[in-house]
């Protein structure tokens, strides 16, 4: 990309549109005109191409802005006055229309016919097959999460014609459309890549990686990695209602510190994913939008592995003497939603839900007393340095609570590096923080990576065959299927009362945003450039 | 010509010297990041990764291969200038670097340069008045220079400048983002905008720089303002001064003739010192004025274990001491005679 924007022709660009970047001198007051927009982030963007082995989550943003998948969600409002994405509401994207068989087998889509990549050619269902071919054949992410909705083999994708897209699957599941609005199954120029492609590299890695070629709503006019990617909208996009805003600069700044201040001057008219205590402080100084992420928790979580936790009166004891309210003021400073306190008798299938279990030390020591521990023991506490913002004030305050039932804690640091391996790999820390939160917000698929054994994030090496069988009974099941509900509640009553993972609270994104609007919350918890309009 | 230079000579004999330095520079930063814990695989694998696609990611990423190979493979590629690609940021090395080291290289030269203007005579003066205001004042910036550590005074100079006044740039790395960046000769943008005549681009780079920079100059000042003091009074003292002035020779000639040549010594000792420590301490300064810099850069990838971006920072830095030790040891033969090459 960087190639081919000279400075020349950056220039050019410019003149093109509109109101120009007013070249050098009059600044900043010009960059408050309403085509220009400036998001500070912490995060580094290392590639434009999410398929990419090693591609940070920042850079998820480039497959949402720049490329468009068949489906996306809908919009709907947060209790707070802001927006986020639904759901429940599948919007067509490229695609214009879709049917499924009866079986629930194969899934058809129309394209629109008036889709065109950015070099002017017009997207085809080839173009579609092959993007979605790559996905589920480079391996690692992409892959993992294209067989989350059963995509798991290229023979499944099939291009009729020109503008029809067919999809084989082996089972109807309910988290096929919705995993194809996730980021990943984005639709690639195929005709441009494969003419950049090589032998040693068939799926064009090399090329995609620093030149997108898609048919989104925004073009890359500039990419300087560790610095800024500049977004110039494309005029001809028809995934949607075309952006207000003409240019948007996403410039990294790592400092909180620094990004709160030019926020708060208005330099800037977005920060992104700015820390808990500077959203508490700047709500009332400028725009904040705070929202529960959705699907994720922030769990204290015993190892099953380590003997003593193994005695469910030792966990439920843990669950009764956490200070939760303190820990979600001193870590979260009350942004996000409690996870305590809750009605044990489950009458819904919402997930994340409040626990049963409250700050009570009585009943903690009397379970600690009942326990096969009625001395205590001694257990180190683990957390991620990288994570440091939210586990180390939440680990101070665990570890003063249980010192008061006996269990001494000693809380271990882990440098970030070593953190996923030790926790989610080797499962080995006997009790530490975790925070995983599911794409797809289904209660579901949560419990397929936190709960069943051997996944991922089920790093408390919990098994329970209750909980697998039903686990992967609904995890395909449609959600109105009144098998659905039963299932589920029976798998909330299970994990809350075995508490593998004790939850401590739903932590929150938050957005402060000063001369923007239009903000919206997604569950990839990555800025969706398309929405904004500046104020 | 060889031969009749000895100054050529011993240039060539002293990088000769720092070629086995530069080697095991490259083995052991080889060993230390392997040494690291930490698992790069499963980092880079991605949030929602399995055993399977973990495993992915180690053999796209050479990992699975026995260190001894690696190492070969490494080695290999650096004798062909390849230094590997840098999975934080996405791109090769060699590229990562040519960018960001003239970043750090203007932001320390200019805090530097900065910091003697203001600290040599600093130094002079409270060494030719002690006990007197001037002698005071250097006391306390030096003692305030050291103490105030530096992410401090960037967030306080931002707060100030910035924030509260409004007359400092927006602390937005190098050129704020309406300027273009100057065509790449040397990477240093102050230079670069000159040589293309781009006023208005300098005056932005050069806007940018000013907040950074005074932060580090007031850290790099301190020993700096000690030093020349300290060399200023020894020298002062010493008997040629003495004689100097028995022989009536004029005050000025004195304190710069003979005086602050014999202290310049150890003041270029401790600049080398100074600009080494200054390249570390740029991390911070980096992060708070969204700096594109080197130590960020050495710093994030070391956090992850990615490993060629490690090695690659490690082996630049070996490369820039070679060559500052270098310039030092010329310099000391250029202002003190006595030290010649040929005496070693």
């Amino acid at each position: 990309m960087t190639k081919a924007t000279t400075r020349r022709n950056f220039l050019k660009m410019g003149a093109a549109g509109a109101s120009v970047l007013p070249f050098l001198r009059a600044m900043p007051a010009a960059a408050q005109g309403s085509d220009t927009l400036v998001v500070v982030t912490g995060a580094r963007i290392n590639s434009l191409d999410l398929h990419r082995t090693g591609t940070s989550r920042a850079s998820y943003q480039v497959g949402i802005n720049c490329y468009d998948r068949l489906v996306s969600f809908g919009t709907k409002p947060t209790p707070d006055g802001g927006l986020s994405y639904d759901y429940e509401v599948i919007e067509p994207e490229l695609a214009e229309s879709w049917t499924e068989s009866d079986d629930g087998l194969t899934l058809t889509f129309k394209l629109k016919p008036n889709a065109t990549f950015w070099d002017g050619r017009k997207v085809t269902a080839a173009d579609v097959k092959w993007s979605f071919d790559r996905a589920v054949s480079v391996g690692g992410f992409p892959t993992v999460q294209m067989k989350a909705g059963g995509l798991e083999r290229p023979g499944q994708f099939i291009a009729v014609d020109e503008e029809t897209f067919v999809i084989k699957l082996d089972r109807a599941s309910k988290l096929t459309l919705p995993d194809l609005a996730v980021p990943v199954p984005y639709v690639m120029n195929s005709v441009e890549a494969l003419a950049n492609a090589t032998e040693e590299d068939p799926w064009a890695m090399e090329y995609l990686h620093t030149t997108p070629a898609g048919s989104g709503a925004y073009k890359v006019a500039r990419w300087t990695p560790g610095e800024q990617l500049v977004y110039e909208r494309n005029d001809a996009w028809v995934g949607g209602e075309l952006p207000a805003v003409k240019r948007i600069v996403i410039r990294e700044v790592p400092s909180p510190a620094t990004r709160r201040a030019l926020v708060e001057r208005g330099d800037v008219q977005i920060a992104f994913d700015i820390p808990d205590k500077d959203a508490a402080e700047l709500a009332d100084v400028v725009d904040v939008f705070s929202t529960p992420v959705e699907n994720c928790i922030h769990c204290l979580c015993p190892n099953f592995a380590f003997e003593p936790f193994q005695d469910a009166d030792v966990r439920k004891a843990i669950a009764y003497a956490i200070p939760y309210e303190d820990i979600f003021q001193a870590a979260a400073y009350g942004r996000g939603l409690p996870m305590w306190g809750g009605e044990e008798e489950i009458n819904d299938i919402a997930w994340p839900r409040k626990t049963q279990y409250y700050t009570d030390l009585e009943k903690a020591k009397e379970l600690m007393a009942g326990s096969s521990y009625p001395d205590g023991f001694e257990v180190p506490l683990s957390i991620s340095l990288d994570l440091a913002s939210w586990m180390e004030p939440t680990a101070l305050l665990v570890q003063e609570a249980l010192g008061k039932i006996g269990i001494t804690v000693e809380i271990e640091k882990i440098p970030g590096a070593n953190w996923r391996t030790a926790v989610l790999v080797e499962k080995r820390l006997p009790l530490h923080l975790e925070n995983f939160g599911g794409w797809l917000n289904t209660p579901d698929y949560y419990f397929f990576w936190a709960y069943q054994d051997g996944h991922l994030f089920n790093s408390s090496n919990y098994r329970n065959e209750e909980v697998e069988e039903l686990t992967n009974a609904t995890l395909h099941m449609a959600m109105d299927d009144p098998e659905y509900a039963p299932k589920i509640k029976r798998m909330f009553e299970i994990v809350l009362d075995e508490l593998p993972r004790i939850p401590l609270y739903q932590p929150a994104l938050n957005v402060a945003a000063n001369g923007a609007e239009g903000y919206e919350f997604w569950f990839h918890r990555q800025l969706d450039s398309r929405p904004l309009k500046s104020v | 010509m060889f031969a009749t230079s000895p100054r050529l000579r011993a240039t060539v004999l002293r990088v000769a010297q720092s070629i086995p330095v530069v080697i095991g520079v490259v083995i052991i930063s080889f060993l230390l990041t392997r040494a690291l814990p930490g698992d790069p695989a499963v980092y880079f694998a991605g949030v929602a990764a399995n055993t399977e696609s973990i495993e992915q990611t180690r053999v796209a990423m050479g990992l699975d291969k026995p260190l001894i190979h690696q190492f070969f493979v490494y080695v290999g590629n650096l004798l062909q200038g390849d230094l590997g690609q840098s999975l934080t940021s996405g791109r090769s090395v060699a590229t990562d670097l040519a960018k960001r080291l003239p970043a750090s290289l203007e932001l320390t030269l200019t805090a530097l340069i900065l910091a003697i203007v203001i600290a040599v005579p600093l130094g002079v003066l409270a060494a030719t008045r002690p006990g007197t205001w001037v002698d005071h004042l250097c006391r306390v910036i030096v003692t305030a220079g050291v103490s105030l550590p530096t992410f401090f005074t960037g967030i306080l100079l931002i707060y100030i400048f910035y924030y509260l006044l409004g007359i400092a740039p927006s602390p937005l790395g190098r050129l704020d983002f309406i300027y273009l960046d100057p065509d790449h000769v040397t990477g240093f943008y102050l230079i670069d905008a000159a040589l293309m005549g781009d006023w208005e681009t300098w005056r932005g780079a050069a806007k940018q720089l000013i907040l950074p920079a005074t932060t580090l100059a007031l850290f790099t000042l301190a020993p700096i303002a000690r030093m020349t003091r300290a060399a200023m009074l020894t020298a002062l003292s010493s008997d040629f001064i003495r004689t100097a002035r028995a022989a009536g020779l004029s005050n000025r000639t004195i304190l710069y003739r003979y005086a602050f040549r014999n202290a310049l010594l150890p003041v270029v000792t401790t600049l080398g010192m100074v600009f080494s420590f200054t390249l570390g301490a740029n991390v911070l300064v980096e992060k708070v004025f969204a700096w594109p810099g080197i130590g960020s850069y050495a710093v994030e990838a070391l956090v992850v274990s990615d490993y060629a971006a490690v090695q690659g920072f490690v082996l630049a830095m070996a490369l820039l001491f070679v060559a500052l030790n270098l310039v030092i040891d010329l310099l000391y033969t250029a202002i003190d005679p006595r030290i010649g090459f040929s005496s070693k």
